[in-house]
């Protein structure tokens, strides 16, 4: 019988159901590159924030510290690095091959990702309606949009990318061809909690300083 | 392998992996306790030149916890790949730093 469809118990399960086909360890180094990639974009964009940071044609526009507010970003935190928790939960149940498990945690993931985004969905539109802070008001504002926008899209991205895996291997269960596809998509969910640990301490908590 | 021994090395692993679970539980603490402090810094108002190396600091220390812990970088294997991504970081610090004494205005 084919390996990748192969049925397995909790005893027979490998310990490293993620890299034990050669296809899980090309996804697994493959999906690692692609992170380094994503990390020198993400640099670029905070290089590009830095270097634009609060530069207004005039003082009619706001600044960073004028906007920013220190309870809304400390709940988007809360509920990404509880959604980071989470994932990392659901990949303990695969290791351990519980599948219901799994996906129940992965789903709460998603829950708590889409909770992210509805927060920064009402962020986005607060600055446009209440200070007139758009995206082409300033180059301060299209850095700002860029990056923060940017890794929103990534949250997006993921939440579509683990909402498609749960629903699409309901009925398959475990086995070695997807372990490795929930594998790589929990490694992307953690690096974009990693990357908005930065956001939030260089970006909002930084700008909150002035 | 027989029956007895197959259960024996499974429960042995249950163990090894619940072990590792808890490790995960008390990052996922220092991580929450570390965010903390950093919003603590900022909405005491503290002076901004002290208070911005600790934002750093900190936030490189849960950067290395995500990857070390959450993305399981300590585990065996991932030599290939922690290098793929300090390279990445160390291009990352040149960028930032270009941009920042580059553009003036």
């Amino acid at each position: 019988m084919n390996l990748l469809e192969q049925k397995f118990t909790p005893e027979t399960w490998p310990e490293h159901p993620e890299t034990y086909t050669q296809e899980g360890k090309n996804k697994f180094i493959g999906f690692w590159l692609f992170l380094a990639g994503e990390t020198v974009l993400f640099a670029s964009l905070f290089a590009t924030y830095l270097a634009l940071k609060d530069s207004v044609p005039n003082s009619d526009h706001a600044l960073a510290a004028d906007i920013y507010s220190l309870e809304l970003v400390f709940i988007m935190t809360a509920i990404l690095l509880t959604s980071s928790l989470t994932s990392v939960y659901a990949i303990y149940h695969m290791r351990n091959y519980n599948f219901k498990q799994m996906q129940l945690w992965f789903f709460i993931t998603v829950l708590l990702g889409l909770s992210f985004l509805a927060l920064e969905i009402y962020e986005f539109t607060h600055y446009v309606y209440e200070y007139s802070f758009t995206f082409g008001s300033s180059a301060f504002s299209s850095a700002y949009y860029t990056l923060v926008g940017t890794h929103g899209a990534h949250v997006c991205f993921g939440l579509g990318w683990i909402t498609a895996l749960i629903i699409r291997n309901q009925k398959r269960g475990l086995n070695l061809y997807n372990a490795p596809k929930y594998y790589v998509a929990s490694l992307y969910w953690h690096f974009i909690d990693l990357v908005w640990v930065f956001i939030f301490s260089v970006v909002y908590l930084m700008g909150m300083l002035g | 392998m027989n029956k007895q021994e197959l259960r024996a090395q499974y429960e042995y692993r249950r163990r090894k992996s619940a072990e590792g679970m808890r490790l995960q539980l008390i990052s996922f603490g220092l991580m929450a306790f570390l965010t903390i402090i950093s919003f603590l810094a900022v909405g005491y108002g503290l002076p901004k030149s002290f208070v911005v190396p600790i934002l750093l600091l900190l936030a490189s220390v849960q950067a290395l916890f995500q990857l070390y812990y959450f993305m399981h970088a300590s585990e065996k294997g991932h030599g290939m790949v922690m290098f793929f991504m300090y390279s990445a970081m160390f291009v990352a610090f040149i960028t930032v730093l270009c941009y920042m004494t580059i553009i003036w205005w």
